[in-house]
């Protein structure tokens, strides 16, 4: 029987928590409405069924109490999976992850091991309220002790979430909500490329798209219009936030000589401009423009009625790689 | 509407008298002439290194000291009363604590003198480290027992580890206004935690009152919840050590959460970086005076006969000693190299990490090369 399936990317991180469940007792789920219901997007639909109510834990609505549990029922040696609702509501337990989880391992000189991974399902693009899209990595990438990774496609998803789990470090998980019912392979026994790690995704020569999450099949997209004015795109799929594999990203851009970075977080103060400053360090001379960021405006996540308008599309990607070709070296 | 009065509960008058009370006096019978002396003596060797620590302060070997002194009998009671196997997750101010789970005076003041987060691994001592961020550590204590739950689900409790394990979770008066006081109590209750609350009411969050904190009894929080909660007199020792002792009792039998208020009195400020005379008065500070946890216990001690004038002579020189070697260790203490804090910040490699600490190492090193060169051409 093969070991390759076809799913959606919810039901991949559902097969990859299934699976850590029952591969290691200690293996926890919290958070709020994760049991009966099996989550507002359903992904831990049925595991609390299979597993009792003892491993799949409906929590209080808290979500501070949700990652400050999970901290304390890591130190026991557990390694709790904890569900945040919705990117908005990550801030209540802001303080237990910057102050507490971050710096566990590090307080205590090495001595005590926080493997707590908190799942965040992040990003825009499903027409919801206020609080129900935003992206907020760069204030967790900034916090030293907290590892960031984004899947984008069923495959990492699954293998991404399980490496996760196992890390003995704090990881975020940013799920990207309205690619939950993107379809793709799954291999179920091979594992995807090491989750902390970029990855070069599509192969180019004129330019290079490095992004990650919900804006890869987007940034795909770009590159497959892009071909029709015969400039030859390179995708590269981020993965992961902290570490960062600038090498990777370097590399691609060093070699195409033109990057752009998109997100759907905010450009100022944004992995974007992290990744320009690292990859100028890196490639300056070889770069032929400047390293270009396409992101969310300096405004909070607007009212969904104006998403179309606020998030990067294929067009914005295309805006910038136009703009990254308009660039002349002075002689 | 007038905040409910609740009497603490109180074995030890002020003055050094036994008072009998028919539910508590019981536990304190059990307690043997030799483990009487062992409170006082913790009692003593806290007040002891605490004036020590505060001149160490003084004279800039510390960079911050936070004073227990006048809380030593509410910390000494309770943790004499609970198991060594327990868990207990303190703030920044459970010295007494901290001392009689062997923790030493050099470990205590590793993070007062900054050369180390932290001096002590927590679980060799079942004691967490110190939190800076108020009321972060109660909910830490409610996973731990989540995590006793399920070890109990699983039937994995080790061997050496008592099978009616509980948890302590140490908090302030002031602490108690932070939400995380509040969800820990409602994990707590909600999943029947084996938690003990041991709320000190030492009356001042630096400059701020508890009647600014609550409006009723902090004790009363406890009802709130779902759970028993005990008002007790934290400045007799007598009655810290029964009202934990019987309360830790119940919790471990599955009884869930409990609540002790701990009503006592910080005598000295809130760290030697504020100044009470500020914000309260000296009459109160004298009303206080008069209530003194160690002379309490400490005449009673002499007129029950439980101890004599060369124990308490014998108490006063080993921590004169204990004075003379904590100056000694923290004057030598050495610092964390920062090449260790670059390892800790994960515990699986990480590319930034790795990065910047190489960059230092290099850095450092051309340093190093010039002074070589400097020294060569002198």
């Amino acid at each position: 029987m093969s070991a390759i399936k076809e799913m959606v990317m919810a039901k991949a991180i559902t097969a990859a928590l299934r699976d850590e469940l029952a591969a290691d007792e200690k293996t926890l789920l919290i958070g709020e409405d994760i049991g009966a219901l099996g989550g507002v997007f359903r992904v831990t639909e049925g595991l609390q069924a299979e597993f009792g109510t003892h491993r799949v834990i409906d929590s209080p609505l808290a979500e501070s109490g949700i990652v400050g549990t999970s901290i304390g029922m890591a130190m026991r040696g557990y390694r709790p999976v904890a569900e945040i609702q919705f990117d908005g509501f990550v801030f209540p337990a802001f303080n237990q992850i910057t102050t507490q989880l971050a710096k566990m391992h590090n307080r205590t000189d090495g001595r005590v091991k926080v493997p707590v991974t908190i799942r965040l399902p992040y990003g825009g693009h499903i027409g919801s309220i206020e609080h129900h899209s935003e992206s907020p990595e760069a204030l967790f990438a900034h916090t030293a002790g907290l590892r960031i990774v984004a899947p984008s496609n069923p495959q990492d998803a699954y293998w991404m979430t399980r490496q996760a789990i196992v890390s003995d470090d704090p990881v975020i998980i940013l799920e990207p909500k309205r690619r939950y019912w993107l379809k793709g392979k799954v291999d179920l026994e091979n594992p995807a490329p090491d989750a902390f790690r970029a990855q070069v995704i599509r192969e180019g020569t004129d330019a290079t798209i490095a992004t990650y999450g919900p804006l890869v099949p987007v940034a795909l997209a770009a590159a497959e219009a892009a071909r029709a004015e015969d400039r030859s795109i390179e995708v590269v799929d981020i993965r992961s936030i902290s570490p960062l594999d600038d090498e990777t990203i370097a590399r691609s851009a060093a070699k195409t000589q033109r990057l752009i970075v998109a997100h759907e977080a905010p450009t100022f103060g944004g992995i974007g401009g992290e990744i320009a400053a690292r990859v100028a360090e890196r490639a300056h001379h070889r770069l032929l423009s400047p390293v270009l960021r396409v992101g969310g405006f300096h405004m909070p996540y607007p009212p969904s009625s104006q998403e179309h308008r606020y998030l990067p599309d294929i067009d914005r990607m295309l805006e910038a790689v136009d703009r990254s070709f308009s660039y002349q070296r002075s002689a | 509407m007038q905040p409910e009065e609740v009497q603490p509960v109180q074995l030890l008058t002020p003055e050094g008298k036994l008072a009998e009370n028919e539910v508590y006096s019981p536990f304190i019978a059990e307690l043997g002439a030799e483990q009487l002396r062992e409170l006082y003596r913790y009692m003593a060797m806290e007040r002891r290194l605490d004036a020590e620590a505060t001149s160490l302060q003084r004279q800039g070997q510390l960079a911050l000291w936070a004073p227990a002194l006048g809380q030593e009998a509410a910390q000494v009671g309770t943790i004499a009363a609970i198991k060594p196997s327990d868990m207990v997750f303190p703030t920044y101010r459970e010295h007494a604590m901290a001392l009689y789970r062997g923790i030493s005076p050099e470990e205590l003041l590793t993070m007062f003198r900054a050369t180390r987060h932290t001096g002590w691994d927590p679980r060799k001592h079942n004691f967490h480290i110190y939190t800076l961020v108020l009321a972060a550590q109660t909910l830490h204590a409610a996973g731990w027992a989540m995590g006793i739950n399920q070890d109990l689900r699983l039937g994995s409790l080790s061997r050496d580890r008592a099978e009616d394990e509980i948890v302590v979770a140490c908090i302030g008066d002031g602490a108690t206004s932070q939400g995380d006081a509040h969800e820990s109590m409602v994990f707590a209750a909600s999943y029947e935690l084996p938690l003990l609350y041991f709320i000190q009411n030492n009356h001042w969050a630096i400059s701020v009152p508890t009647r600014t904190q609550s409006r009723s009894p902090l004790v009363n929080r406890a009802t709130g919840y779902g759970f028993e909660g005990v008002r007790v007199d934290g400045n007799d020792v007598l009655a810290s050590y029964a009202v934990a002792a019987k309360l830790s009792a119940e919790i471990r039998a599955g009884a869930g959460p409990k609540l002790i208020e701990s009503v006592t009195y910080r005598m000295g400020a809130h760290t030697t970086a504020d100044d009470p005379t500020k914000y309260r008065s000296s009459e109160e500070e004298q009303l206080w005076k008069g209530r003194d946890p160690i002379a309490r216990y400490q005449t009673w001690l002499r007129a029950a006969g439980h101890a004599d004038e060369g124990f308490f002579a014998e108490v006063d020189a080993e921590y004169k000693d204990l004075a003379a070697d904590m100056r000694r260790s923290v004057l030598a203490m050495e610092s964390i190299d920062l090449e260790r804090v670059f390892d800790t910040v994960y515990s699986e490699p990480h590319r930034q990490v790795e990065t910047e600490k190489a960059w230092l190492k290099d850095y450092e090193a051309g340093f190093a090369e010039e002074q070589t060169e400097a020294g060569t051409a002198g």
